[in-house]
């Protein structure tokens, strides 16, 4: 290289300083970029999605497009004009040709049960032209056409973005004056189910914590073989499928099982109990699919702690209780908070196991939606779920790390 | 068909997009069906006689339900399937969306007369005929026999819990049924307010005692365990589990509740006559007298009847005396009611 030497001058230098610092910028760039392109194809686009969908539905607006451009001039006084309904007509006989109705129906259907009829019903009998005019021939055709609900939701959901599906998800709705309110009691579901799916968590967070602490201690505190033993016991159940194990507790549970059989034979009870397909089946299977996320943190905590600091306490005159409560029990906090977070987060969200030993009454946020996701093809509020089970996880971290600290605490 | 469970759907859109995304087969006419020991039936059947026949070449795939995949295959352009055999909520669906070409019965050998009711339809030609049922285990119940579901809602005479599927599909029928509404006048009813709160009402009889399943291998199991005395069943389950494991299980006719499948033509599908050709060819009632022998479906030609055996017969909800007492599924009623009527069972299983 004749360039390289003594002879190199200030500003050349620094142009090859520059080089070699964005080489080294490129590879470390190229060495994330795997597993960056993934998060943001696999994680953060389908994310930004279910955020969209939530909020944002072009059906009616794609279906109804000389609706969607006239409806907005109804004032909610009265009936629409004739060229609103004009305009309704003409859509629906050019969508019933080239089969467009079925967005639009399905779409209105999800807010009033039945808008399908009224779509398809009244498209199927126009003529091409009214005997006295649109409004009198849609009326007859379907008496809905004149209802201020029925009209009301057809002039919001030609517009694509919708609160719709976020408000009915918190048991929310807008009046015809456009005003939010609660729904009525009788109609109300989601918000019982937050709180259902919040307390099955926490339940099984707090069953895991009192059943994972002293496992987890006693891991930490013997030594040698029984250790392993124990710890092979902890790690099987991640070994096996989850719909094993469900089905497994079900063999164990229900009212010919095992756990019945063996207490009618001991005379623990007279009749069988019903341990399963309610809440307290859901609950103690959920518990046990999840105590290893329980017990790992915890005893990554333990095993760090020197046990000189309990001698210690007890050298200077405290009970082992004492010394257990005020000197052991604040450095395992860091597992605690891991371990109830790790449990909580993904009990929040779990679906196979209530579905399958829970009973009607014990069915998770997930569950519905699943349900709308796959069954009934409304991913709006599929979606708006989903960013409320979203929202609910974040709060959770958000309220832990302000209290604990992100970085201290032990996941494994 | 009704196969699994639902908590399968993950699964099943992955399998889905990866049918979607299979190679386009070079293939003459291209089939999905529901796969596993059902499609293996069909094949030997259907698919192969019907290639033989012809001297061309079926490629098969499988097809896991839901609409959206078959909306994707249509709206992008060439589909890779040509025939799939569909569920009734998709063929209404999918016709409604234009995804299927219109069934022209000029090009079959048959009328739209020669097919059971609800099977001839605009946009697709029914195969296969599956049936919900009450079934019991009858090494359980020796004496007396349920034999509607007045008897279900019976918890006197036959104590112990009861099975059934949770939601309100299906179950809001029963309830109607077991409450005196004459099997014909079932959905009427529950197309009134006054019909859905008289169905919730009955069933708030058997509340408790209710066992709800979700998977459709749940209730054989629950039946052989003794977890609930009688349940609500597919007909299929319960024949197949007879013959494979030696149970014996028991099915009600009364008041059972049938849909059809379907085959459709994908729009896009270059030969449709050949299409037209083959669905013919599946509609032969000799042939679909034979589909029993492997897998308890009903065939959907009035005259397939005759070429079934007596024994063969009495397990199928198309027999004339199981088909008199049965109703048919009312697709349109619960596409548009699903989500009202399933929101409302929540209310009421969590109150």
């Amino acid at each position: 290289m004749t360039t390289s030497g003594p002879t190199v001058t200030g500003p050349e230098l620094r142009a090859r300083l520059r080089r070699s610092q964005r080489r080294t910028v490129l590879v470390s760039l190229g060495l994330v970029a795997p597993v960056v392109l993934f998060l943001i194809l696999f994680f953060v686009v389908p994310i930004v999605q279910m955020l969209t969908m939530s909020v944002h539905d072009r059906s009616v607006a794609e279906g109804m497009p000389r609706t969607a451009a006239v409806i907005g001039t109804w004032d909610r006084d009265g009936l629409p004009a004739e060229e609103v309904y004009a305009a309704i007509a003409q859509d629906l006989i050019a969508g019933q040709q080239a089969r467009a109705l079925a967005g639009p129906a399905r779409r209105l259907n999800q807010e009033i049960a039945g808008y399908r009829t009224v779509i398809f019903g009244t498209a199927r009998g126009l003529p091409d032209a009214p005997a006295n005019g649109w409004r009198e021939t849609l009326i007859e055709a379907d008496e809905r056409w004149a209802d201020p609900a029925h009209l009301v939701v057809l002039q919001r959901a030609v517009n694509p973005l919708t609160d719709y599906f976020m408000l009915y998800a918190l048991d929310l709705e807008r009046d015809l004056q456009d005003s939010i309110r609660l729904q009525d009691p009788d109609q109300r579901l989601f918000l019982g189910l937050i709180q259902r799916t919040l307390t099955i968590a926490v339940t099984v967070t707090l069953v895991c914590l009192l059943m994972g602490y002293p496992v987890a201690y006693l891991l930490a505190n013997i030594g040698g073989s029984l250790r392993y033993v124990l710890l092979v016991l902890v790690l099987l159940p991640f070994w096996t499928s989850l719909l094993v194990r469900t089905a497994g507790w079900i063999v164990v549970l229900q009212t010919e099982g095992i756990a019945n059989t063996a207490m009618l034979w001991t005379g623990v009870t007279s009749e069988p109990i019903r341990m399963i397909y309610n809440r307290f089946g859901t609950v103690v299977v959920m518990s046990q699919v999840l105590l290893p996320f329980m017990i790992l943190p915890l005893y990554a905590v333990m095993s760090g702690i020197s046990h000189w600091h309990m001698r210690a306490a007890q050298s200077l005159g405290a009970s082992f209780p004492t010394a257990f409560r005020r000197v052991y029990m604040p450095q395992t906090m860091p597992g605690v908070a891991a371990g109830t977070l790790l449990v909580f987060m993904l009990s929040i969200g779990y679906y196979i196991t209530p579905a399958l030993v829970g009973g009607s009454g014990d069915q998770m946020l997930s569950y519905f939606i699943a349900f709308y996701a796959t069954e009934t093809v409304n991913w709006g509020l599929a979606a708006a779920l989903g960013t409320v089970l979203m929202v609910i996880v974040l709060t959770m971290f958000l309220v832990y790390s302000w209290f604990f600290g992100v970085d201290r605490m032990k996941l494994s | 068909m009704r196969k699994a469970a639902k908590t399968s759907a993950l699964v099943a859109s992955t399998a889905l997009a990866a049918g979607a995304l299979a190679t386009p087969a070079l293939a003459d006419l291209t089939i999905a069906s529901w796969g596993g020991s059902f499609q293996d039936a069909q094949r030997l059947l259907y698919f192969a006689p019907f290639a033989e026949e012809r001297g061309i070449t079926i490629t098969e795939d499988d097809f896991v339900g839901g609409i959206g995949g078959l909306r994707a295959q249509v709206t992008g352009g060439a589909p890779t399937w040509n025939i799939v055999q569909v569920e009734a909520e998709e063929l209404i669906l999918g016709c409604e969306e234009g995804l299927f070409v219109p069934i022209d019965y000029s090009l079959l050998d048959y009328g739209e007369d020669d097919f059971i009711d609800g099977a001839a339809t605009e946009c697709g030609v029914g195969t296969i005929v599956w049936s919900k049922v009450l079934g019991y285990d009858a090494d359980r119940i020796t004496g007396e026999t349920p034999g509607n579901w007045a008897d279900f809602w019976d918890l006197e005479t036959w104590p112990g819990q009861r099975g059934l599927r949770r939601g309100a599909q299906y179950n809001l029928e029963f309830a109607l049924m077991a409450d005196g509404v004459p099997a014909g006048e079932v959905y009427d009813m529950l197309r009134t307010a006054e019909g859905v709160d008289r169905a919730f009402a009955k069933l708030d009889e058997i509340r408790d005692h209710v066992t709800w399943w979700e998977a459709g291998a749940q209730p054989l199991q629950m039946m052989a365990s003794g977890e609930v005395t009688m349940t609500s069943v597919y007909n299929g389950r319960v024949t197949g589990s007879n013959r494979a494991e030696g149970t014996n299980f028991a099915m009600v006719w009364d008041g059972s509740i049938y849909a059809i499948d379907s085959w459709v033509i994908l729009e896009g599908t270059p030969d449709v006559e050949l299409a037209h050709a083959f669905i013919s060819f599946a509609s032969h009632p000799e042939r679909q007298a034979r589909l029993p022998d492997y897998i308890a479906y009903g065939a959907t030609h009035v005259d397939a009847d005759q070429f079934i055996s007596e024994d063969m017969a009495a397990h199928l909800p198309t027999t004339p005396a199981n088909l008199d007492v049965a109703i048919e599924f009312d697709t349109e009623f619960w596409v548009e009611n699903i989500e009202a009527l399933t929101e409302r069972f929540d209310r009421w299983a969590a109150r």
